[in-house]
């Protein structure tokens, strides 16, 4: 079937480029999953192949759970994500409702300071924030985790919003405040509902990082009790001997919440990116 | 019971002067149009009679108490947006009863106040839908019915027609007037459109850069305009303006509307060609390119049969023709 817009030659052509991409980008996490189900023997015989009754085993999963703590790792990765997520949302919906909203002086120059950090990376102030969270008692807590992602996640998430916050109506917000609303409803109740693509796109943007990140559990928290997922799967992994049933079974039960979520926001997202192109 | 007095209000965003000092009175009951071209501070002014911007200087005094500090909400004004804002998650009902909420009327009252404003302008069948739900025209009126519902001392509408489409607008416009009959409310209105203007107000601000350039009723206006932007601003087509000294007079600048001009194809004071011709059944608009008076626009009642090229002769009115000075101000 050719049409005035469709031409059979250039789908086909559009249609392999994607799969082609979609194939190279699934690769690593489909051959995580594939052996994930085989004993260590098929991992190691024939690592691209998918489990026959033969090689399939589910040792590594057995190892994972019957370590018992794992799953309390999970749970803490659970708890810093969601609450970093929580806290970037609402402190960065905030930051940007009174940079887009309020003319005050110096409005520029603090929306400037905000957004510095993308530019910034976080880590490269490591060892201050650790002499921090040793000053102040919080090393080998959650909380120590919480702060500094919120941190991270902040730039983008005002520079962002805010820009989205300006396409909000000012009749709307003038209607609410001659109704006799208050800043603070006017921004929870009509604000926020409205800029909800937007906020899927930073909540998604902001929790795979955080999700995925060592470097800070390693460094703030690498206790027993706060170990997070990342940091635990590193447990099976040994100098001399690398436990890769563990590892990979570890790393597909990881990929699991984040795909939750991901689905979750998706819908949003896609919204969220683009809208202001159309129309 | 609905009264207002600016006085000498300024209001400027950074060294942007946007209003340079407005004095305005408005009795009770009156209706009154801000009228003036984009950026002539028609919007920041009635903003500033909201309370949603600050003045830079001067007084708002509703009903006679000074408001200039007080926020909008206790002003006990109601405004009517261009672009309806309606709450998205809100019912229709809820939309109109929320400020009432706020406010802390009775449950009872603010029922009884929808039930008349929603019969009042046809929105019974409406009220539990949702504002995505409703045309550009129903959207509007559940706006104005949000206002009604609030029983204000001032209606305030910042050009609540001009998302409409022309149909819809002349039939908006005709509620808002039949409302404003019904209720005796003062309501103060800002638009562009001078024919809006005209067909609404008891009395029109015409507004120039920051500047009231005139205030009057629309045939004052229309009559005797107080100035060269004036006589422009109101009638449509514009009126013409001919440079006084091609026409061998004394003042700057002479204006005549189209409609107080005739033409004959034999004799006259200005002889033209006819460059286009604007067919609109009623009445017809000859553009003429005049020797002495250069292009100008004459309007002729019913149908008048001319072809551009044509030659025809424009006199115009002597009774009805302004002559205007060096500072644009009409002489006398």
């Amino acid at each position: 079937m050719s049409t005035a817009t469709r031409s059979l030659p250039r789908t086909i052509g559009a249609h392999a480029i994607l799969l082609t991409y979609t194939v190279i980008a699934l690769f690593p996490v489909i051959l995580v999953i594939m052996n994930s189900f085989k004993s260590r023997a098929g991992i190691f015989g024939a690592p691209l192949t998918p489990p026959t009754p033969k090689t399939f085993d589910l040792i590594g999963y057995t190892t994972v759970i019957g370590q018992g703590d794992f799953i309390h790792y999970f749970q803490n990765s659970l708890v810093v994500t969601v609450a970093s997520l929580f806290f970037v949302l609402l402190f960065g919906a905030m930051a940007a409702f009174a940079l887009s909203e309020y003319r005050f002086r110096g409005n520029s120059l603090m929306g400037l300071y905000l957004a510095l950090g993308i530019m910034i990376p976080i880590r490269l102030g490591t060892v201050a924030i650790l002499q921090l969270m040793v000053a102040s008692g919080l090393v080998n807590t959650l909380t120590a985790l919480i702060l500094v992602y919120t941190a991270q996640g902040l730039p983008l998430a005002v520079f962002i919003l805010s820009e989205f916050m300006k396409q909000v109506s000012d009749d709307l917000k003038n209607a609410g405040r001659i109704d006799g609303l208050s800043e603070y409803t006017i921004f929870f109740r009509l604000v926020l509902p409205l800029v909800r693509p937007s906020m899927a796109t930073v909540a998604v943007f902001t929790m795979i990082p955080i999700w995925n990140d060592l470097w800070f559990p390693l460094i703030l928290a690498p206790s027993e009790e706060t170990k997070t997922v990342t940091l635990g799967a590193q447990l099976f992994l040994g100098q001399f001997v690398t436990n890769w049933n563990a590892i990979l079974a570890a790393l597909s039960l990881a990929i699991m919440p984040v795909l939750i979520l991901y689905v979750i926001f998706s819908r949003q997202l896609i919204r969220g990116i683009t809208s202001g192109a159309v129309k | 019971m609905g009264s207002l007095n600016i006085e000498n209000v300024k209001k400027a965003f950074g060294p942007v002067e946007v209003l340079k000092g407005i004095n305005l009175e408005v009795n009770d009951g009156e209706f009154v149009v801000f009228v003036g071209p984009s950026g002539c501070g028609k919007s920041t002014l009635l903003r500033v009679i909201a309370g949603l911007e600050d003045s830079t200087s001067g007084r708002v005094v509703i009903d006679g108490e000074d408001v200039s500090a007080t926020p909008p909400a206790k002003r006990g004004i109601a405004m009517v947006f261009q672009t309806y804002a309606l709450y998205p998650h809100l019912t229709v009902k809820n939309n109109m009863g929320l400020g009432l909420k706020q406010a802390g009327t009775p449950a009872a009252e603010i029922e009884r106040r929808i039930g008349i404003a929603s019969s009042m302008l046809s929105l019974e069948p409406y009220l539990e839908r949702r504002p995505a739900e409703l045309s550009g025209g129903q959207r509007q009126r559940v706006a104005i019915g949000r206002a009604v519902v609030r029983e204000p001392k001032l209606f305030l509408f910042d050009e609540p027609l001009s998302n409409l489409d022309a149909a819809l607008r002349v039939n908006t416009r005709l509620e808002i007037a039949q409302l404003h009959r019904r209720l005796k409310a003062t309501m103060i209105y800002v638009t562009h459109d001078q024919v809006e203007a005209m067909t609404l107000a008891d009395k029109i601000v015409v507004l120039n850069a920051g500047r009231i350039e005139q205030i009057g009723g629309p045939m004052e206006l229309y009559n005797s305009p107080a100035n060269e932007f004036v006589a422009g601003f109101i009638g449509s087509p514009k009126m013409n303006f001919v440079d006084g000294a091609r026409l061998g007079e004394t003042a700057k600048t002479i204006g005549v509307r189209p409609e107080h001009l005739t033409v004959d194809p034999t004799s006259g004071a200005w002889k033209g060609t006819v460059v286009h011709a604007e067919h609109l059944g009623a009445d017809t608009n000859l553009y003429l390119d005049c020797e002495k008076a250069g292009l100008i626009t004459v309007r002729i009642f019913g149908v008048y049969d001319a072809e551009p090229g044509a030659t025809l002769y424009a006199t115009p009115d002597p009774a009805k023709t302004y002559r205007f000075g060096a500072d644009g101000k009409v002489l006398k």
